[in-house]
């Protein structure tokens, strides 16, 4: 292969430990007791479960919808019964719980309806759709959903397309083995990719220890007459971290804060290669994935293993030597101890170690950093990890983000060449979750600022409509009485109007005449209305009652020595 | 006529440097208290009125003008005071009430008359309801500064701590862990 590869900086070379789980090919896991599917299984949104308890499932059911774009469906694992839609132990370093889907198989793991989709027909749209769909992440263990990356960008060409076969970590085989056994359906899968990216150049890269891999996607690619260039890498840990492989295919370096769309490059892991072609061709969503299982264990193995078995399950497959004291997940160098023996496999488990103190021997207490350097060296980003640590260490993280602490990928380089054995990356995740925390809680401080004051503001405006509101009524009342007041004492004299005008009166004295002016007519309008209504209960009197209401009305008249009338209008009507 | 002329050159000098610091004055005045700001970024913005001032301007306000202690933010914790005494040179002082774990106050929805007192009470407009309604808090919004609690004529608010989870899950400090074991060790 004549091609000009460049190099990454650093990088160590560790044990790689492959050879014991690459002398058996793949086999397919048993069907577990029972599948703890947990709903969050990719970067983004958390899926909403669409299933609960007692709900039969068929294998491939949507059991998780995708919440949002940046979020991937979920789907059950096998044929069964759901016992629960519950909190379980997630495989994380921090043991903490997350809501999961418990499937108990019935044993006759029944598809769902489904087959191949006209691909041919299908819009870019619909296959990103039926991508995030059918569940299809990042394989390579960052399990970001596979549609988010495959829209092309509209201002920067698609110069490269990378697909990341390179596989760095040791202990790891399950890309290698998927190369070997189903190139074809991963070279499919990339055809995928290409189709919706439309990049000028395809680069499979794959580390040099891989010979039989990289011959079978040759001869892939060579029988489906793709112009993909399969191109083997240095063995180099991590030449499979996506910048590193960039920079060793492309001769490009993504810079911090940028991603490797921005230079026209997009990267792929092989599985999710596979995975996508699955989805397509045979409208299978991502129900299993390849797990190596290997360390302290008699028989290591590639297995194909359904998503949400236990993992203390699975690793029995493989025979533990009874000393296995816990199970890491992913590498030796970025994987970590799950909390116990019942998480289930995620679609992010590539790898699960069975730890003993003779495959990983203890390390020796930590001792101080003596500044040699050696991380430095060693470090793939070019960053100063020993700046890194101190500034951490004393919680400085201000100037840790000086130092560029994001852009390290926590690939342990750095700890590996330590001789102080300083545990370094775990300091700067500490700092980076730590900065992150502060972050959220200042966002959430200033959000809490804003709408406090935005209360106020609004509390202060409603006020002020409501004070407003009351002077204008009061001044209508004024401007009203004002006018009644000067329509009273015109009707009282027409000619004496023109004196009182002329007279100077004070205003208090004007609303007081207006006041009593308005009482007197509202008296005058009573009375005459109490006057013009006849009284109604008088028609059909009887001669005593006549007489009493005569008695009656002779008293008032005692009484009233004002005119009466409306005594005469009964009488009339009695006679 | 020596001293005179060196009298006038200092005038000058007096003069024009003078001018220089006055339309300085004016032409670069920083409108607000720069400090106040400083402080009030340091609050946790909670609006919760435990320190006895009505929001946490007020209390950076007055905090600016010396005029009171920097312990009586409960909300801010004890990194909230270092905080405070490492800005203003002051000494760290121990909080005045206990500090509380975040918490997030829940209207239980079966006993919620819809009386909205709360909503009027909430300073950070975390409670979403109408009269006679249901009423709910937004969680992500509630600072939980407990002002719903009192006005609730019913009781149906109560407080209830944010535990840990994957999404605020944080890596602890790898020589914690140490000490702690050296600790385990010594019980």
């Amino acid at each position: 292969m004549l091609m000009n590869l460049f190099k990454f900086k650093g990088g160590v070379k560790p044990p790689t430990n492959k050879t014991q789980s690459l002398t058996l090919p793949i086999a397919q896991a048993p069907l577990p007791s029972r599948l703890i599917v947990p709903l969050h299984q990719s970067i983004g949104g958390t899926p909403r479960p669409v299933v609960q308890a007692g709900d039969k499932v068929l294998k491939g059911q949507l059991i998780g919808k995708a919440d949002g774009w940046i979020s991937a469906a979920v789907h059950a694992p096998t044929s069964g019964t759901v016992l629960e839609v519950a909190m379980h132990v997630q495989p994380h370093p921090s043991g903490l719980d997350a809501l999961c889907v418990v499937i108990e198989p019935d044993g006759k793991d029944e598809w769902i309806i489904h087959g191949p989709l006209d691909y041919a027909a299908m819009t870019p749209e619909a296959v990103r759709e039926h991508l995030q769909q059918s569940g299809v992440v990042g394989l390579g263990g960052a399990v970001f959903p596979t549609h988010g990356k495959l829209t092309a960008s509209k201002t920067v060409p698609m110069d490269e397309l990378v697909i990341n076969g390179a596989e760095c970590e040791p202990f790891i085989t399950c890309d290698d083995l998927l190369m070997r056994e189903r190139a074809e359906e991963v070279v499919r899968g990339i055809g995928i990719f290409r189709d919706l990216l439309q990049p000028k150049k395809v680069l499979i890269g794959i580390e040099d220890n891989k010979p039989e891999a990289a011959a079978a996607m040759r001869a892939a690619v060579d029988a489906l007459n793709e112009p993909f260039l399969v191109v083997q890498v240095p063995t180099l840990y991590p030449a499979g971290g996506a910048k590193q492989l960039i920079r060793v295919l492309t001769g490009k370096e993504v810079p911090a804060a940028k991603r490797s769309t921005d230079l026209g490059v997009q990267c792929f892991n092989v599985a999710t290669a596979y995975t996508a072609w699955r989805a397509i061709a045979y409208g299978e969503p991502v129900v299993s994935r390849l797990v190596t299982l290997s360390g302290n264990v008699h028989a290591p193995r590639n297995y194909e293993v359904l998503i949400g078995t236990p993992m203390g399950e699975l690793l029995k497959l493989a025979a533990p030597h009874p000393d296995t004291d816990g199970i890491v997940m992913g590498g030796p160098m970025m994987g970590f101890l799950v909390p116990n023996e019942q998480v289930p496999v995620v679609k992010a488990t590539n790898c699960l170690i069975a730890h003993s103190d003779r495959v990983f021997p203890p390390k020796a207490p930590e001792m101080p950093c003596i500044r040699c350097g050696a991380c430095a060296e060693a470090c793939p980003h070019e960053l100063q990890p020993f700046e890194l640590y101190w500034f951490s260490r004393a919680k400085n993280f201000g100037k840790t983000q000086e130092y560029h602490i994001f852009d390290c990928i926590e690939c342990g380089c750095c700890s590996f060449v330590c001789p102080s054995r300083i545990p370094l990356v775990q300091y700067f995740r500490f700092a980076k979750s730590e900065i992150w925390a502060r972050e959220r809680e200042k966002n959430a401080a200033d959000g809490a600022k804003t709408r406090f004051e935005f209360k106020q503001l609004r509390d202060e405006r409603e006020k002020a409509e409501k004070a407003e509101k009351l002077v204008k009524v009061a001044a209508a009342q004024a401007a009203k009485k004002a006018a009644e007041a000067a329509a009273a004492a015109a009707a009282e004299s027409g000619a004496e109007a023109v004196e009182t005008v002329a007279a100077p009166i004070t205003a208090v004295d004007a609303e007081k005449e207006a006041k009593k002016a308005t009482i007197a007519a509202a008296m005058a309008r009573a009375k005459a209305q109490r006057d013009a209504a006849p009284a109604r209960n008088t028609a059909a009197v009887t001669i005593e009652q006549q007489h009493a209401i005569d008695d009656i009305e002779a008293r008032r008249a005692v009484l009233e020595p004002a005119p009466q009338t409306s005594a005469a209008p009964p009488a009339e009507k009695a006679e | 006529m020596d001293i005179l002329l060196a009298i006038a050159i200092m005038a000058l000098g007096a003069v024009v440097l003078g001018a220089a610091l006055g339309f300085a004055s004016v032409k670069f005045k920083v409108e607000g208290d720069p400090l106040v700001e400083k402080i009030e970024g340091i609050l946790p913005q909670t609006q919760c009125g435990q320190c006895g001032f009505p929001g946490c301007k007020p209390y950076a306000e007055a905090i600016a003008k010396g005029e009171v202690d920097i312990n009586l933010c409960p909300p801010g914790g004890m990194e909230g005071v270092q905080k405070l005494a490492d800005l203003l040179g002051r000494e760290v002082k121990e909080l005045e009430a206990e500090e509380k774990p975040k918490q997030v106050a829940i209207i239980d929805e079966n006993i919620c008359i819809g009386c909205t007192l709360c909503i009027q009470a909430c300073p950070v407009d975390a409670i979403v309801g109408a009269a006679k309604q249901m009423h709910t808090i937004i969680a992500p919004l509630c600072t939980g500064c407990e002002l719903c609690l009192p006005p609730c004529p019913v009781e149906c608010i109560s407080m209830e701590a944010i535990g840990e989870n994957l999404d605020n899950w944080k890596w602890k400090y790898p020589v914690v862990e140490i000490k702690a074991a050296v600790l385990q060790k010594a019980a």
